[in-house]
């Protein structure tokens, strides 16, 4: 099998997996990254979200071949000390119910507020529509949001 | 001072043992005297939650960690249930660390999540551990200092006597295991509380956003390999023959094996039969060495299929479930006086049926379950609401003593009823017993939604009768695909308002496997009698709300036992939401709706508000008004009432799954819609401040969202919407031209 060397939250890794593996399931089983979630595989519900060279992109439908080279970001790697102002509006606000999807919805914020650190709620609810809560915890998520956004812009 | 009616026998209660990091653990054994053979939860009104158990343990450092006995499925137990612990020890919640406790048998029982049970249960025997505890020590302070246990006083981990000397919990620990177990112990008086009723976060919060290992699918062991399923491609089908030369010859594939014989023994004792989806048949494994390539693997078989049953479709269903409405066989659950004679003396006659699809549950984390089984141990490891049932159930199955099985509960990426039933607990048992190496199974999102527990698509027909302006008969029936509303249902509101009033049920037994969906049965009933009690007071002339408290009026001081809501407090959240919601004092444009509805022990009242868009009423908003007694965690519970209205609200407009020959339709989230952030409404919670016992609230904010947002709609378009999805009825949902009037 092809060797692949990618970057992941600062670290260089190589792996040596089929070309098709998906960037998720190399990050979830062979580099023991499990923060980034599995929940579709189609990349309808955003639980696999990390931010490929500052970009938020679903893991799970990226062959490990197209990234090789680049620079990935994974919830373990956002911060040092889970002190990105994301996280800590995510605790602030008290977000998650089962807290599965929400390494994704922190990474999809986190990349949208980089590029826009003053939204309006309307465009929070546009880039974050695209992370599924089933819990349905996406009062707190906006307003988390909102919160890191005050921090950030 | 309320003083606890249960006293402790010392050998029953308490276990310590010396830590290796120093510190004492000790095992408060509650009730072990009543251990209740467990049954399925199949009728979650039968579960026994009495026998309770918890761990505290102190260390030398005063450090506590408390043991969260059951399973967390993101409801909030995980954080409330060492909260009451912690009220009555005196300790600071912020000296507290929660560890989930894993399947103890021996030292605990009701370890379950179901029926927005938890809290209500444990609120007595949780706090009276703590207050046990708490005076344990206290007992051995004063045996220290000489003086009397009443001259001392404890706050925050420490004991302090008359002089102000003061020891911490952890210099008596030792001393205080070794005590006699106090008995009539005195609980706090609820204006004492410290931690219960304040806000605390999600004793998880800081793993969950740095992504730490937590769930079932993030759990691994050293040589662990991987599992995928084939299983059959409709209900009603089962595994004739495979092919798996091309899987065989993938990278990473270890090996492909046929399952199924152990299974279906459960399935032939009675035992497993309603959680195994799809059980009748064989199943064709992959084990491969990594998730990717055992899901890709098991793409390349190919199978062939034998029909065993009927092969429904969703049209066939609707057939039968309407034909049993129409039809004479009914049992009846409840009967009050003679609604026929009612009905032939009425003046007026409202008939309505109200029709629900089926729905999966879509937890976010899909069905994975990890198992590694030698000769001396069967250790399972993975999310399961029903984590004792499971583990008898997989002893059954290989032949083992259950002592056996030793099962630890992961976090849970959602429950909502699926992770009761454990179908994937059965098959990584089998497979792991065949291959002999630690297997983790994984369930893909296709494999979790079409191999489901589904809520069973349900048929409601009611009809009342009015006379000289009052409601004389109410008749309410159900037909449901698989089984029928059960336990206290039945008298629930509008049982004991009205005089002639019955309920009949009709069940309908499919291939297609269907179980507990958060607020089984109640999260489509609610939607049918309170849009029936809306058109009701239309057809009456009456105003909406007063029919309703006017009901409620009559149901006061009821000596009938079976009626568990309370008037008054159900009045009064109606009148509570009316006033928050600003009930007909919103200006043009926003158009209302109301709803209240009394499930799983708490009362709740909700209105919508809705404002039409682009010729389309919107949800912008939904008042709920929540009476479930003290609140433990007010900053967790608004986490429930926000997600359960929303819940309500996503699954009445867009949820649905249907079925052609067998085949579920939807197979992953392309084809089916879960509510997304750009749809939500503000939900806009209070909570009755009052001195009651507590109640659940991981359900009963969801069943009545779907009957305020349909009344809102048919105030905004003159239109009632009957039947869920509301999004399949877009002509019922658009704004007529002419303005609506009244």
């Amino acid at each position: 099998m092809p060797k692949y060397d990618i970057n992941v939250n600062g670290v260089s890794k190589s792996v040596d997996v089929a070309e098709d593996t998906p960037l998720l399931w190399v990050l979830r089983d062979h580099l023991d990254l499990v923060g980034t979630k599995y929940g579709c595989g189609i990349a309808q519900c955003g639980a696999c979200t990390v931010h490929l060279d500052g970009n938020a992109v679903r893991s799970c439908s990226l062959p490990v071949a197209s990234v090789a080279g680049q620079h990935i970001t994974t919830i373990e790697g956002l911060s040092k000390n889970g002190d990105h102002p994301v996280q800590l509006a995510w605790k602030e606000v008290d977000v998650p119910q089962c807290g599965y999807c929400q390494a994704g919805q922190i990474m999809t914020a986190s990349a949208f507020l980089d590029k826009n650190p003053n939204p309006t709620s309307d465009e929070i609810k546009t880039a974050m529509h695209g992370n599924i809560c089933r819990c349905a915890s996406y009062t707190r998520i906006h307003r988390a949001v909102e919160i890191a956004a005050t921090k950030i812009g | 001072m309320s003083t606890s009616s249960v006293t402790f026998n010392r050998r029953a209660f308490i276990r310590t043992s010396s830590l290796a990091s120093g510190g004492l653990l000790i095992g408060f054994n509650l009730f072990t005297a009543c251990k209740p053979k467990v049954q399925p939860p199949v009728d979650i009104s039968q579960l026994n939650f009495n026998d309770f158990n918890a761990f505290i343990k102190i260390a030398d450092n005063g450090a506590v960690t408390l043991f969260s006995p059951n399973p967390e499925i993101g409801q909030g137990v995980k954080t409330a249930m060492p909260m009451l612990i912690a009220e009555e020890l005196d300790v600071a919640w912020n000296m507290v660390y929660v560890e989930q406790a894993i399947l103890d048998t021996e030292n605990y029982s009701g370890q379950i999540a179901g029926g927005s049970q938890s809290i209500r249960q444990s609120w007595g025997p949780l706090r009276q551990t703590g207050a046990t505890a708490r005076q344990m020590l206290i007992n051995a302070a004063a045996a220290k200092w000489g003086v009397d246990p009443s001259e001392c006083s404890t706050s925050e981990g420490i004991i302090t006597n008359a002089n102000g000397e003061t020891f911490g919990y952890g210099d008596v620990v030792k001393e205080a295991a070794a005590m006699e177990v106090p008995e009539n112990i005195t609980l706090k008086e609820i204006k004492d509380f410290k931690i219960i009723g304040t806000d605390a976060r999600n004793v998880d919060i800081d793993k969950i956003i740095t992504g730490k290992p937590l769930f079932g699918l993030d759990y691994k062991v050293e040589g662990m390999v991987y599992a995928c399923v084939l299983r059959p491609p409709a209900f009603g089908k089962i595994l004739d023959t495979y092919d798996d030369t091309k899987a065989k010859s993938m990278p990473g594939v270890l090996d492909v094996i046929r399952i199924g014989e152990k299974a279906k023994e459960l399935t032939k004792e009675g035992v497993g039969n309603w959680t195994a989806a799809m059980g009748k048949s064989d199943k064709v494994v992959v084990i491969a060495k990594t998730t990717w390539e055992a899901l890709k693997a098991k793409e390349a078989l190919s199978a062939t299929w034998v029909d065993d049953a009927v092969m429904e479709s969703t049209e066939y269903q609707d057939e039968q479930l309407l034909g049993l409405l129409d039809g004479k066989e009914f049992k009846t659950l409840r009967k009050d006086g003679n609604i026929d004679k009612a009905f032939s003396q009425a003046d007026k006659i409202l008939e309505r049926t109200y029709e629900s699809p089926f729905l999966p549950h879509n937890c976010m984390e899909p069905m994975n379950f990890f198992a590694n089984i030698t000769d001396e141990k069967i250790h399972l490891v993975g999310p399961v609401q029903t984590p004792e049932y499971a583990a008898n159930a997989v002893a059954g199955m290989l032949g083992r003593d259950v002592k056996d099985v030793h099962l630890e509960m992961t976090r849970m990426g959602g429950g909502f009823g699926r992770r009761l039933y454990g179908d994937f607990v059965y098959e990584v048992a089998e497979i792991a017993e065949a291959i002999k190496k630690p297997v983790k199974l994984v369930f893909s999102r296709e494999d979790d939604m079409t191999a489901g527990v589904y809520r069973p698509a349900i048929k409601y027909r009611i009809k009342a009768a009015i006379k000289n302006g009052q409601v004389t008969a109410y008749h309410l029936k159900e037909a449901a695909v698989g089984g029928n509303m059960y336990g206290l249902i039945p008298n629930f509101f509008p049982a004991g308002a009205i005089e002639n009033y019955q309920v009949d049920v009709a069940n309908y037994q499919s291939n297609i496997t269907t179980g507990a969906w958060r607020a089984p049965y109640t999260n489509f009933l609610a939607f049918a009698e309170q849009s029936f009690f809306d058109e009701l007071a239309e057809t009456m002339e009456v105003d909406r709300i007063q029919l309703r408290l006017d009901l409620l009026e009559k149901v006061k001081g009821t000596t009938d036992e079976r009626i568990q809501y309370s008037p008054e407090r159900m009045q009064n959240v109606i009148k509570v939401a009316v006033d928050k919601s600003g009930w007909g004092k919103k200006g043009d444009g926003v158009f209302q709706g109301f709803a209240a509805y009394y499930c799983h022990n708490s009362h709740v009242a909700e209105v919508a508000d809705v404002e039409i868009e682009n010729g389309m009423p919107v949800v912008k908003k939904v008042t709920c008004v929540v009476d479930c007694g003290i609140v433990v965690n007010p900053l967790g519970a608004k986490n429930q009432i926000e997600g359960g209205v929303i819940d309500g609200v996503g699954h009445a407009m867009y949820g649905e799954l249907t079925f052609v020959d067998g085949k579920p339709q939807s197979q992953n989230y392309d084809k089916y819609r879960l509510i997304r952030m750009g749809e939500i409404p503000i939900v806009e919670s209070h909570m009755i401040q009052n001195e009651i016992a507590p109640t659940g609230l991981g359900e009963p904010t969801l069943p009545p969202a779907g009957a305020a947002v349909a009344n809102a709609i048919k105030a905004a378009t003159g239109n009632r919407l009957t039947q869920q999805p509301f999004s399949k009825f877009p002509e019922l949902m658009k704004v007529p031209d002419q303005p609506i009037i009244g």
